[in-house]
């Protein structure tokens, strides 16, 4: 607690004294109960729940229970992307909340997450994209969030690289570019949340996997782990990805099934690509981060693991793709490729309510769309596990939809997990 | 990558194949409306060994019943269903 504010001035003063005074960021906690709140999963979501509960309701004893590292699971895999322009009005009120706390979140913090809101931009290949994407850009508009509709000679301004031939493996026509839309540095999120929440006295118990839950009849009053029991009051999962594995020690079965995802990221260049480029129709993006790797990725591995591994098969789509989009890309080395694994939903939209259990709260099923949503949904999450009701924008997400007919199902694909 | 070994055509790479969904979220006409619902919308979503239907859509055609590891990708069995 306590940390040294990050500033110009500390730098100046690292710089006279050879950067000897900095301190951890944050500190190695051990678990003390009981907790008002235990919080189960260090990822983004966790953490900046913890950081919420703690900040704005008030809430100061906070458990964050992680089994691994801060930054070490979905967190520290994803491609960074932040954005907003989704259709459903259910889905453009929580990304959009999101996206507004994205800006301004690195003051908030004291941390510089290196947001940068590059615009990201949606590829159209045909007449019927185009149609697709005005009407898209339409229902964004309706709802006050941004959306451009681009010709082809926009694109081809905009990035330079890409193939706009007529004979090009998928021509392009055009595009809708949602200019508050962006990237950021992903484990300065984690690291960013995490040392804020830290210095609002939040525990953050790391290598502490939960193995059980404490029961009093229907009440969850704590959580088993590998560095013993703790109680608390109420108990939030925040672990996408392993939701359903969580939830099932208690006895719930989750609509949520996990799924691996992918990702690639190429040798660093000098600056070649300043837009977030999606192509929602061959389902490939890609973007250039600030330390000049391309990251990219695809489809899921479309069946049922655990495993933070996939197939080379769906990882040859997405570059495929990204090549023939952007043919420069042929000549850089790749150097690194992984997976994440990610709790795909039954409608595509996450989950965020009270289960079956009085005091056990869960937080998942972002599918493969998370990252983007990490500070709305921490600060929602917080608002759940501070007052027992959900927010206005969560209420639409909890987990009765399903049986109610509420589902909020982006791509109209029906209930299977694997065809997001 | 994934080597199933069809039944019916031997050993094949995991691109010829195509996941349905689990043995126990079959929908059945006269299910119970929780049962259908739960087969219908939830999973038990094992990290471990669960029972599976695929198909081999780009060889036999043929539905498989597959013991699969979730984390270690091990085929235990493959069986026509």
């Amino acid at each position: 607690m306590g940390a040294e504010r990050y500033s110009a001035l500390a730098l100046l003063r690292g710089a006279m004294t050879g950067h000897r005074h900095w301190g951890r960021a944050w500190r190695a906690a051990e678990p003390r109960g009981p907790y008002d709140v235990i919080i189960i999963g260090g990822g983004g979501h966790g953490l900046a729940t913890a950081y919420y509960l703690a900040r704005d309701h008030g809430v100061r004893r906070v458990a964050v229970v992680e089994k691994g590292y801060i930054g070490g699971g979905n967190t520290g895999r994803n491609t960074t992307i932040v954005r907003s322009n989704y259709r459903q009005p259910a889905l453009q009120r929580l990304f959009e909340y999101s996206l507004k706390l994205w800006h301004g979140l690195s003051d908030d913090l004291n941390y510089n997450v290196m947001f940068s809101p590059r615009g990201a931009l949606f590829l159209g290949h045909s007449d019927a994209d185009m149609v697709r994407l005005a009407e898209r850009g339409d229902a964004m508009i309706a709802q006050g969030l941004d959306a451009d509709l681009i010709d082809r000679d926009a694109v081809a301004r905009l990035v330079p690289l890409l193939d706009m031939g007529r004979d090009a493996r998928w021509p392009i026509e055009g595009g809708l570019i949602q200019r508050r839309g962006g990237t950021a540095r992903h484990d300065a999120v984690a690291w960013g949340y995490a040392r804020a929440a830290d210095d609002l006295g939040v525990d953050i118990i790391e290598n502490c996997e939960v193995t059980g839950f404490l029961r009093d009849g229907n009440r969850v009053t704590g959580v088993s782990t590998t560095r013993g029991d703790i109680s608390g009051g109420r108990t939030g999962i925040c672990v996408a990805g392993n939701s359903g594995h969580v939830a099932g020690l208690a006895g719930l079965r989750l609509p949520l099934e996990s799924h691996t995802l992918q990702a690639w990221v190429t040798e660093p260049v000098k600056p070649m690509i300043d837009t977030v480029v999606m192509s929602q129709t061959l389902h490939c993006y890609f973007s250039q981060s600030d330390k000049g790797g391309i990251v990219g990725g695809g489809d899921p591995d479309f069946f049922p693991s655990y495993a933070q591994r996939g197939a080379p098969l769906r990882l040859d789509d997405s570059i495929s793709q990204a090549i023939a989009l952007a043919p420069a890309l042929s000549r850089l080395r790749m150097v690194r490729t992984w997976a994440g694994v990610t709790d795909m939903s039954f409608d595509g939209s996450p989950v965020i309510g009270e289960t079956p259990l009085d005091g056990l709260y869960v937080n998942g099923g972002w599918c493969y769309g998370g990252f983007k949503a990490t500070p709305g949904s921490g600060k929602l999450y917080a608002h759940l596990l501070a007052t027992g009701t959900s927010h206005a924008i969560t209420a639409p997400f909890d987990l009765a939809r399903f049986a109610q007919g509420r589902t909020i199902d982006e791509v109209g694909a029906g209930p299977m997990p694997q065809h997001r | 990558m994934l080597l199933i070994p069809c039944p019916h055509c031997g050993p094949r790479n995991q691109e010829e194949f195509a996941y349905e969904r689990t043995l126990d979220s079959v929908v059945r006409l006269d299910d119970a409306p929780d049962v259908a619902l739960s087969a219908l919308y939830t999973r038990a979503n094992l990290r471990g060994d669960d029972h599976e239907i695929w198909t081999h859509a780009q060889g036999c055609g043929q539905w498989l019943r597959l013991t699969r590891h979730r984390m270690t990708h091990a085929i235990h069995s493959v069986e026509p269903l």
